[in-house]
């Protein structure tokens, strides 16, 4: 008798549990990012922007997982996720290097990918795919707004340093797509490298009228005390990354006045940001990044998704991503053939908010700039 | 290009140099004369750096905060050595390099739950900020002349520390002969708390110097510790002469390379290739330096001949 009631019971189970996978808009998420060791600010904020995002969302599922900025360990995540986690959607990665090497084998097993950071070139021209989409930008734009800024700057003789990975090649080319002066010296410099003593020599002795550099996370932080301590006068420009909320405070007033490109910034004069914004800060006590934002739009161009189709119908679910809509922090939004942003890209610069350094837009850099890479794409 | 370039990047080197010293320092004492791997020595130097920037966030006193990044650096060590490293000392180094390799992730998450994970501020006092003329139109930063300066004093202070007092007999003695020095009456275990204490306050002065220039944030002491374990293993295991020898030699070698492949390449190709090709060799540079060594001397410039 008992051993019936065990079968029906278990029968009972079974049905129900099925009942749950039958519902098509519960959605798995599977987050691979840095949390901890150098650039884990970048990682966090992400995380925290995008977990804001889906918050109130009662069907999305997120696994969260730290790479530690290691290739190899995002690889062994990404694997676990997709074999055992059975997740729909992979997320989060902050650097190129791992970026490539997780991404191409992820959509290629029918995962979708949203990139909440990383652009790399090579995933939006040749290697672009139907399953990956970024919702920060192509690794070149904020580069290529500098190098428009440094034009119309007055710039003449730039000197160029970025580290030595694909991001960084990316940058150094996207500048020197739209800069039109001449290059006093181009260096690329090691990937996490804190010490730029050799570098910033060689910027003294080369005679140029500006400096562009890009060196996310920590390396910006001592690239600008050691710029500042050096006694070199000529003006500084580069992209957000090295004057975002996260490190402005490590960076101190050595940052105060550099004018720096971002698709996003915390002043930005739209509903969904001034939301954003004001829910960031009352839940977790600091200002947000534009790491942050991009996390968060990440999340909500996935509930925009869900609402719309079912990740299990892959077709839909990819039309609804690539329909972006939903309210994006950056106000103007949509996505270029090869699932790269068409946005704005504005010019900021570090001012001083009481006592917090922060930024404020002083012009539109690039007006719906979309990427270089379109035409190499051919989806 | 121009000898003032050169001259500074000379300087540079000095300066990188000599910060590797006070890394190194105190890890061959550690290895050399207890025989002890610790991979842990990266995470005295971000101590050193953490404590230095609270300190400072606290009183805005950049000398304060130097003192007490030596000094929490130093309690936290002896704490270390007490609790954890004593019983290491008759184990192989395999259960040495597990232990210590785990007192790495306890740090670095210990200081990332106390200070969160952002980099933290910490800042040049103003005596020492901008740069001064050494020589006619040449310009160095009065901070990194001040870390030279630092370098050149702790160097001293272990040479006479090691070569004329007591203790660096009894130090001496302890690296040939450790059985035999604690059969003379010499409290062993003290020594070895002594030792390791020094070690880690020295990792902390460094943390804090170099944390004042480049960022103050979690896993900060891992890449300089394996610069630290090429120096040791260059200059000799348990050499003070070796380590600063080796320091100075690997700070000019990967600074000039850094600078000067590049420039050389740019004779026969492109300034783009000649750019990631160089910084690619320049990075390499060092650890063919540390082959070309082991080759000619396994034991490194000034280690012991093995038996």
């Amino acid at each position: 008798m008992l051993k019936i009631i065990n079968l029906i019971l278990s029968i009972g189970l079974l049905l129900a549990s099925s009942l749950v996978f039958a519902d098509g808009h519960k959605l798995k998420v599977g987050m691979i990012t840095t949390l901890s060791g150098g650039g884990s600010g970048l990682g966090i904020d992400v995380r925290d922007g995008f977990m804001l995002a889906v918050k109130d969302s009662k069907d999305i599922e997120v696994v969260i997982e730290d790479d530690q900025r290691k290739p190899d360990i995002a690889v062994q995540l990404a694997d676990k996720m997709i074999q055992s986690e059975k997740v729909d959607v992979l997320t989060g990665i902050i650097w190129s290097n791992l970026a490539m090497a997780v991404v191409p084998a992820a959509v290629s097993q029918g995962k979708f990918y949203l990139s909440p950071n990383a652009g790399p070139s090579a995933l939006a021209g040749k290697g672009c795919h139907e399953n990956y989409f970024n919702v920060a930008w192509q690794n070149d734009n904020l580069h290529e707004a500098a190098g428009g800024h440094a034009n119309s700057a007055g710039f003449k003789n730039t000197f160029i340093l970025a580290p030595n990975y694909p991001a960084g090649k990316d940058a150094l080319t996207g500048f020197k797509r739209y800069f039109k002066g001449s290059l006093a010296g181009e260096i690329y410099t090691k990937l996490g490298q804190t010490d730029y003593a050799v570098e910033i020599a060689q910027i003294r002795a080369s005679k140029a009228d500006s400096v562009f550099f890009f060196l996310p996370g920590g390396m910006g932080i001592g690239f600008m005390k050691q710029y500042a301590q050096s006694g070199i006068e000529i003006p500084v420009v580069g992209p957000a990354f090295s004057f975002d909320q996260g490190i402005l405070k490590a960076v101190g007033e050595a940052a105060l006045g550099v004018k720096n490109t971002s698709q996003w910034s915390k002043d930005l004069d739209n509903k969904a940001n001034k939301k954003f914004v004001s829910d960031f800060q009352n839940e977790y006590g600091r200002l947000p990044s534009l790491y942050a934002s991009q996390g968060y739009d990440t999340g909500k161009l996935l509930m925009s998704a869900m609402e719309k189709a079912s990740v299990k119908d892959m077709g839909s679910f990819r039309e609804a991503l690539r329909s972006a809509d939903f309210d994006s922090t950056r106000g103007q939004f949509s996505f270029s053939s090869n699932h790269h942003p068409i946005q704005d890209i504005y010019v900021r610069e570090v001012i001083k908010e009481g006592d917090i350094l922060t930024n404020k837009i002083v012009s539109v850099g690039l007006k719906d700039h979309s990427n270089a890479y379109v035409s190499q794409c051919s989806m | 290009m121009t000898a003032e370039l050169l001259i500074e990047q000379l300087l540079n080197g000095l300066q990188f140099g000599f910060m590797l010293f006070l890394m190194s320092a105190g890890l061959t004492l550690i290895f050399g004369v207890m025989g002890l791997i610790n991979l842990a020595h990266g995470s005295f130097y971000m101590i050193g750096a953490f404590s230095a920037a609270a300190t400072f966030a606290f009183f805005n006193s950049f000398w304060l905060s130097l003192f007490a990044s030596f000094s929490s650096a130093a309690v936290v060590g002896v704490i270390v050595e007490k609790t954890i490293i004593r019983k290491l000392y008759n184990r192989d180094h395999l259960d040495q390099v597990l232990v210590t390799f785990a007192l790495i992730l306890f740090f670095s998450e210990l200081i990332r739950w106390i200070f969160g994970a952002f980099p933290l501020y910490l800042d040049v006092p103003k005596i020492l900020n901008g740069s001064i003329e050494i020589f006619d139109g040449i310009y160095y930063s009065k901070y990194r002349l001040f870390i030279i300066f630092v370098g050149l004093i702790i160097a001293t202070f272990l040479f006479f520390l090691i070569g004329k007092t007591n203790l660096g007999i009894q130090i001496r003695a302890g690296q040939y002969d450790r059985e035999m020095i604690s059969a003379l009456g010499v409290n062993i275990s003290k020594l070895y708390t002594l030792l390791f204490g020094i070690g880690a306050a020295l990792a902390g002065l460094a943390g804090a110097l170099i944390g004042t220039i480049q960022s103050v944030e979690v896993g900060m002491g891992e890449p300089i510790l394996i610069l630290a374990f090429v120096i040791i293993v260059i200059g000799g295991i348990g050499s003070i002469k070796g380590a600063l020898i080796a320091s100075l030699l690997v700070g000019l070698v990967d600074t000039l390379g850094r600078f000067l492949i590049p420039w050389v390449l740019q004779t026969i190709t492109n300034p783009s290739d000649a750019m990631s090709i160089g910084s690619a060799i320049g990075s390499m540079l060092i650890y063919i330096l540390m082959a070309i060594i082991l080759i000619l001397r396994p034991t490194g410039l000034y280690g012991k001949i093995l038996s």
